[in-house]
């Protein structure tokens, strides 16, 4: 076995061990690690395939966003996840089936699974022609040319509903304290502490 | 790259402004500074509107043919500017009155125009939408500015809510177009349209869909709901914005899509448009004469408008995208001077909607009660005022596009609406005494007002020669 097929197989049993684990660990907060060690592992599987641009995106945008808003969705609902787990037994011969039916119709679409003529398949990922520039750099090139008017808009709408959501909500009350960086950066020790020596047994 | 970025400069050029503006008030004085903000803006909009107007000249297509600069766009984009300058120093002293003038204000209309100026240049499906969006999404937060009205915040959400739905349609019919097309550029759509004469079944619900998302847009009926609600609960000079810019934007986009992209199949798409454009006009007209609120009113008569400028698209003529142009032209600038009056109907400093109130207007404003005759006169459509030669040169292009049909509805219709721009001239003139209005302080209102009245009377000697470059855009748009 290659070094890339060893890597392979940790990485898959990591993902698989980890996503079992989602499921069946009882606290929630302990979901979310485990979920992360997923979304990691898989990262590690989008290397292998030479597809790093979306590995790095799993990494950044899973596990450095959506994961972290899981914990604080988690942490601050106070949703009772025992009482949802004890329900979720009752459900387990439905899910049971469920899972049956879509592994057979998975099984189905492969089995029927047919070329179109006049296509040539590439079999293994080996045989794919190494490509010119990376997936990363590939991207790049058609976003910031090919599409930079559309990227740039994009851009400009996220602006819009930036802007739209602070000026619909944002609301300054002026009987709230604020803390003041600067104040507290200017703040005196001299003027705001006074130092008094205090004998042993004696106090104040 | 560079060539195309010469293309996009007007658009680019807005954007960084839009953004530089944000981030100056937001660093100095919050929305202390947004009369300053709106002032440039509006500064910003008519520069840029001279810039695009005297120095475009051919046809560009940039980013693989995605975005074109041709005659029909700059025509669109100098009168999207100029009208959208002239509301935006019409609302000022409304909104600073009523603590509404924030800076973001003049930042989001500044982008939502960004938005139009692409939406009319689009010569692919997703710059439309990206466009129509930029658009539309800076309106939904301008509507419900007034977040502590519960009217203001209905309008938004409404505005919102049915806006979405009408992008969701739009968006399915794009991806069905891009199915069936291969492409989403107008000329691939044109291409795989061509050949046998009629549209093939997909491409067909294709265009249904995404005539219908326009339709939305320049709420056409019978998807013009949302139209009276929001005109009603959105700050009048929001009102007055939604009534000018986009709905010109909105029908240049209808024409851009209905000539470029389907430029081989407008026997397909001009009954559709030919029933919007009558169900439109007698609506407009029909549901406008229960209306008390003047907002309200205005928002039928927007509808009715809508009709005749659709008249114009259903004849698929290129004589007809001119008369639809010289048509929204003159719409826009009788909207700015009617807005300019209702903007100044106040009592004891609050707005008054009512037309009721009104009654013997004439007697303590002469002038402003002659330039709003004019005003409503033209909005009718009755001779020799301008709005008469905006309905004439769409009945011309129905008729010699051999919709006579279309003429004559648009006729009916004309004299059904007519009743109740005549209901105002009546109340103002001949109406009971009632406790009055209070007297206009705002000379820019007035300037306003006037000016738009004074041109309904001068512009019919030559239509202050739009018919030329307006004709040279329809050229551009229909080959």
């Amino acid at each position: 076995m290659t070094l890339a097929g060893l890597a392979f197989y940790a990485f898959a049993v990591t993902t698989v061990a980890a996503g079992l684990m989602v499921t069946v660990s009882r606290n929630p907060v302990h979901s979310v690690l485990w979920l992360i060690l997923a979304f990691l592992s898989s990262a590690g599987l989008f290397v292998l395939v030479g597809a790093e641009f979306v590995a790095m995106l799993l990494v950044i945008v899973y596990v450095g966003a959506v994961a972290v808003l899981f914990l604080f969705v988690v942490m601050m609902l106070d949703v009772d996840f025992a009482e949802l787990k004890a329900e979720l037994a009752k459900y387990v011969p439905l899910a049971a089936l469920v899972g049956v039916v879509l592994l057979m119709q998975l099984a189905l679409v492969l089995g029927a699974w047919t070329t179109a003529e006049g296509v040539t398949v590439i079999p293994t990922l080996a045989d794919l022609p190494a490509p010119e520039v990376h997936n990363t750099r590939a991207l790049g090139l058609v976003l910031y040319d090919r599409h930079f008017l559309l990227f740039q808009l994009a851009g400009l709408i996220l602006l819009v509903a930036m802007v739209g959501a602070i000026l619909l909500t944002l609301r300054h009350r002026v009987d709230v304290k604020r803390q003041d960086v600067l104040a507290q950066m200017y703040r005196d020790p001299a003027k705001a502490l006074e130092l008094k020596d205090v004998k042993p047994g004696q106090g104040l | 790259m560079s060539a195309d970025l010469s293309v996009i400069l007007p658009e680019a050029a807005l954007s960084v402004f839009a953004m530089a503006g944000l981030l100056w008030a937001v660093y100095t004085g919050k929305d202390r500074a947004a009369p300053t903000l709106l002032w440039a803006t509006a500064a910003a909009f008519v520069v840029l509107a001279l810039w695009i107007g005297w120095t475009g000249s051919g046809t560009q297509r940039a980013f693989g043919g995605s975005f074109v600069n041709d005659g029909f766009a700059r025509f669109a984009k100098v009168a999207i500017l100029l009208s959208a300058a002239a509301v935006l120093l019409m609302g000022e002293g409304y909104m600073a009155r009523r603590g509404l003038l924030r800076f973001e204000y003049p930042v989001l209309i500044a982008l939502s125009v960004v938005g139009m100026m692409v939406m009319v240049s689009a010569g692919d499906l997703i710059v439309l939408y990206m466009g129509l969006e930029l658009q539309s999404l800076a309106l939904y937060v301008i509507a419900a500015l007034r977040r502590d009205s519960v009217k203001s915040t209905e309008a938004g959400l409404k505005y919102f809510v049915l806006g979405a739905l009408s992008s969701g349609l739009l968006l399915y019919g794009a991806s069905l177009a891009y199915g069936f097309a291969g492409t989403t550029g107008f000329a691939g759509i044109v291409a795989a349209a061509a050949g046998a004469g009629h549209l093939p079944l997909g491409l067909l619900l294709a265009l249904v869909f995404l005539l219908t998302g326009l339709a939305f847009k320049v709420s056409a009926v019978p998807f013009h709901m949302w139209t009276p609600d929001v005109y009603e609960g959105a700050p009048t000079p929001v009102t007055a914005f939604l009534a000018t810019a986009p709905k010109l934007a909105a029908m240049a986009l209808f024409a851009r899509v209905a000539h470029d992209a389907f430029g081989g199949a407008a026997g397909d798409w001009g009954q559709i448009v030919a029933f919007l454009a009558v169900a439109s006009m007698f609506l407009g007209a029909v549901a406008a004469i229960g209306q008390r609120n003047i907002k309200r009113l205005m928002a039928y008569s927007s509808i009715a408008h809508m009709g005749f400028a659709l008249i114009g698209l259903a004849a698929g003529t290129a004589a007809g995208v001119k008369a639809m142009l010289i048509y929204m032209a003159i719409y826009v600038v009788m909207n700015i001077g009617t807005f300019a009056f209702i903007l100044a109907m106040e009592r004891d400093g609050r707005p008054v909607t009512d037309i009721g109130s009104l009654n013997q207007y004439a007697a303590r404003e002469p002038t402003r009660a002659l330039a709003m005759l004019v005003l409503l006169f033209s909005l009718a459509g009755v001779p020799p005022l301008l709005g008469f030669f905006g309905k004439f040169a769409v009945l011309q292009a129905a008729v010699a596009a051999g919709m006579t049909w279309l003429a004559v509805a648009g006729v009916i219709a004309s004299v059904i609406g007519a009743f109740y721009y005549l209901r105002i001239v009546y109340f103002m003139y001949f109406g009971e005494e009632r406790e009055p209005l209070d007297p206009v302080r705002s000379p820019v209102l007035s300037a306003f007002l006037i000016a738009s009245a004074v041109v309904m009377v001068v512009g019919v000697a030559n239509l202050f020669g739009i018919e030329g470059p307006a004709a040279a855009a329809a050229e551009t748009l229909v080959r």
